[in-house]
């Protein structure tokens, strides 16, 4: 059976998984639409692998946010493997290009254990949200508390923004939409001490998980990036083994700053998982590859909206198959 | 590897040339793809890279930089030039209507930065014009967006003109401008919700607004970090509302920021503002040529950088560091840098090597001979240590002063003055950019020690 085949028959196998792969497909139909749009152009432009084919293919690759570096490392090994098989013609090259981006995706295992979220079973769950201004951290929130809720969680936030205008109301306003309390204290205050009292508040009702919002900040400001190395740093000291993830939210749109933002986080607060934001927008999310290919942190969650319930658990299977279905069913 | 300047790419292939001192071709060919690559990591565009490298080519196979004696120092000068042309001149006003009140529309995708860049025009329009602004709020989607500008009202002591989030957007930007017309206020700066280029529904709702209230500026607010997808928006964007200018925001941090060469491709429309910061006042002219400079990876600092570092201790880098990235670079530490950069050798050829320098306002007709930089100290010299560290107390009696002490005229002093803010201004964009480079392999020397004066 070919790979393509297992991959396929992998997805059809329940039910649950044909939804999710639909809701992914929807999501990400204008990505997959573009994406395999130009693969297949790519194919019938080109009857012949040769030069120019992969230096095409170079530039859909780019034109998708991969990345450089990811890109010509990916061009230089399909170009060996096309030679080693002896590939002469375009539709074969496809399927190769399709095996390496999933091998890419998933890494070695099949990426299910790591993409799930680490939510204790009986204790408290702490999860801490950072990443740059603007990506979706606080709709992120929102959105995960309501998702967590109807899975019988009971859920508590704390707005650890306290600098950027209107950040608190608006946190607030996502409690209120999801039905979960919300522990606050005025603008300007300690970031630091509001998720040290949430954390006690979450101890006190005997929550189960707890988000933690945090102001958005460029990874190259020092400063702030100590400041919350601090606010990690209370949580440690509150919980033992907590923060239990601590997800960077990045915004699909972004280009190769991801990766330097990915890097920067991670040193600040050892990122545990991505968010991986805005992808009903017509970026092709391909910085995702280029991040799990440099830096080994998996995606967690996948933001297709505004509305509540426009979160996904990411699963890589999904996305390939999301962006690669139109090719699958060709054949 | 990620994040290289042009320069650093460019290392090899100079080196090369340097032991056959003479540029082929193919020597060019090698050159043209280094900046393409360059190009790339910043995100501009696949395609503008491919139109833009077309330029370069030509030119850089012409006698310019074949016969140069430093062509790679020629390629970058090439590239950079071309790069500034393309992004064009200076443009940062802001229009203002035959009958009050002007009317902005703020647009773009969601987080981009529209409703802090609304406060930030607003505080600019009062401070350097002296104008009245009202903020309307008009997003009624995203939850407390209301707040959010009611918050910087305040802050701003402004009033804002909303309606709360059941009202229809297109009326509350109508009213907005009538309540303005009675308030006898000068300007309204529409702010409106976020939102995707190809959701119809909402993009709609902007041509109704615009359809309305008739505009004199729309401008269309995008993240600097944004990749390849920056074309698409801006095009779709522009083709639907005809946007009047672009604002970046976003370029404190340590994006490249190819996707304002991108943005300026596809609409031909000028980026008029660049956000610098979360705070109210940080925001700036943009400039072209720093943009430049910047997409490529500062253009040949890295190499003045290196060039310096044989001649300063690591020590007083590491100091002089620190100072840059919080901005306390006095007056004091300029006197010392340029005792260092003394012994650095001829100054022509460093200040040659500053992107942009020759095209900077106040740099321009400072002639760096041994003779100014004596002048210079002795202005400095001349100062009391309470000026050298807040230059802003330096008034006109003080000027007077320090002329007659250091036997330098008015005119000079004022000329340096100016010239350090100028230069405190691109550090900072510098730093900002060097930040990203920390903590990779073998750069940790490397940085911000850029005594260049
Ligand atoms: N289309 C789309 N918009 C999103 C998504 N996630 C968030 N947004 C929007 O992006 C904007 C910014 O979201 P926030 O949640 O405020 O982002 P943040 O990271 O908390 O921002 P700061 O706290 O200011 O740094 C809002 O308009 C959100 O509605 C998504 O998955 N898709
Ligand atoms: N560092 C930095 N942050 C900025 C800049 N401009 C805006 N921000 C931040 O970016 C985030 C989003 O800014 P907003 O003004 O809320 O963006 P918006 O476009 O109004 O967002 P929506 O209304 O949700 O679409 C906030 O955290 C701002 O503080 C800037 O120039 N530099
Ligand atoms: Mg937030
Ligand atoms: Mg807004």
């Amino acid at each position: 059976m070919s790979f393509l085949k297992k991959l396929k028959d992998k997805f059809q196998a329940t039910d649950q998984q044909e939804e999710v792969s639909d809701k992914y497909k929807e999501g990400l139909s204008k990505t997959r639409k573009s994406f395999s749009e130009k693969i297949n152009d790519l194919v019938a432009r080109y009857r012949k692998v040769d030069e120019d084919f992969f230096e095409d293919l170079e530039e859909v690759l780019i034109a998708a946010d991969v990345g450089v570096t990811t890109v010509m490392e990916l061009i230089e090994e399909l170009e060996m493997e096309v030679k080693r098989q002896n590939i002469k013609d375009t539709n074969e090259v496809k399927q190769v290009i399709s095996e390496k981006l999933v091998e890419i995706y998933q890494g070695n295992d099949d990426g299910s254990e790591e993409t799930s979220l680490n939510i204790q079973k009986d204790d408290l769950t702490v999860i801490l949200f950072v990443g740059v201004n603007g990506v979706g951290k606080t709709t992120t929130i929102g959105k995960l508390a309501h998702q967590l809720k109807s899975e019988g969680k009971d859920v508590l936030l704390t707005a650890g923004d306290t600098f950027r205008a209107g950040a608190i109301e608006q946190l607030s306003e996502w409690g209120k939409r999801a039905g979960v309390d919300v522990i606050k204290h005025s603008e300007g205050s300690d970031p630091a001490a509001v998720i040290y009292d949430g954390i006690q508040a979450a101890k006190s009702r005997n929550a189960d998980v707890l988000l933690c919002d945090t102001a958005g900040r460029l990874q190259n400001k020092v400063n702030l990036m100590n400041e919350l190395a601090k606010v990690k740093r209370v949580i440690e000291r509150e919980v033992p083994n907590a923060p239990h993830e601590v997800l960077l939210v990045l915004d699909a749109t972004t280009g190769q700053n991801a990766l330097s933002q990915a890097k920067t986080f991670s040193q600040a607060t050892d990122v545990s998982g991505i968010v991986l934001t805005k992808l009903d927008g017509t970026a092709k999310g391909g910085i995702v590859l280029a991040i799990r290919n440099e830096l080994g942190t998996p995606v967690k969650l996948v933001g297709l909206g505004e509305k509540i319930t426009d979160l996904q658990a990411f699963d890589p299977n999904a996305f390939v198959y999301g962006l690669f279905a139109d090719l699958l069913e060709e054949e | 590897m990620a994040f290289e300047g042009l320069a650093d790419r460019l290392q090899n292939t100079i080196k090369k040339i340097k032991g056959k001192g003479k540029v082929t071709e193919q020597d060019v060919k090698e050159m043209t793809r280094e900046v393409r690559l360059a190009l790339l990591e910043a995100d501009v565009n696949f395609k503008v890279v491919k139109d833009f490298i077309k330029k370069i080519k030509e030119r850089a196979i012409g006698e310019e930089v074949m016969e140069s004696l430093t062509p790679g120092q020629q390629v970058i000068k090439v590239v950079q030039e071309e790069l500034t042309n393309l992004m064009g001149g200076d443009e940062s006003k802001i229009a203002v209507a035959d009958k009050s009140p002007t009317v902005i529309m703020m647009v773009g995708l969601q987080g981009a930065g529209k409703t802090t860049t609304t406060g930030k025009l607003a505080n600019l329009l009062r401070k350097k014009y002296n104008r009245k602004p009202l903020l309307a709020a008009a997003d009624v989607y995203r939850p407390a967006a209301i707040d959010q500008l009611e918050t910087l009202g305040k802050q701003l002591d402004m009033p804002v003109y909303s309606e709360g989030t059941d009202a229809n957007p297109v009326d509350i930007a109508s009213k907005a401008v009538e309540h303005a017309k009675e308030e006898h206020l000068d300007y309204v700066l529409i702010d409106t919700a976020g939102r995707l280029h190809v959701d119809n529904e909402l993009m709609d709702e902007l041509i109704q607004i615009k359809q309305n209230v008739n505009p004199d500026e729309v401008f269309l607010v995008v993240d600097s970090m944004t990749g390849q997808d920056a074309v698409n928006v801006a095009e779709s964007f522009n083709e639907q509302l005809d946007v009047s200018g672009v604002v970046l925001t976003k370029l404190d941090g340590d994006t490249r920021g190819g996707a304002a060469l991108s943005i300026k491709a596809v609409t031909e429309k000028p980026i008029k503002f660049a956000g610098m910061g979360e705070k109210l006042d940080e925001i700036e002219v943009f400039h072209p040529e720093r943009m430049a400079s910047r997409i490529l990876g500062m253009g040949d600092v890295l190499s003045l950088i290196e060039k310096a570092q044989e001649n300063v201790d690591e020590n007083k880098a590491k100091e002089l560091e620190e100072k840059m990235r919080s901005a306390s670079f006095t007056l004091d530490d300029f006197l010392e840098q340029m005792g260092q950069m003394k012994n650095m050798g001829p100054l022509d050829e460093l200040v040659d090597m500053i992107p942009g320098a020759n095209k900077m306002k106040g740099l321009k007709n400072v002639d760096f001979d041994e003779k100014q930089i004596t002048h210079v100290e002795a202005i400095i010299q001349s100062m009391t240590s309470k000026e050298r560290q807040d230059p802003s107390v330096i008034n006109a009696g003080r000027r007077k002063r320090i002329a007659r002490g250091s036997g330098r005229s008015v005119s000079e002093v004022n000329r340096l003055l100016k010239q350090f803010e100028e230069m405190k201004k691109m550090m900072k964009q510098m730093t900002n950019t060097q930040q990203g480079k920390k903590g990779k392999k073998g750069k940790k020397s490397k940085g911000f020690n850029f005594p260049f004066m």
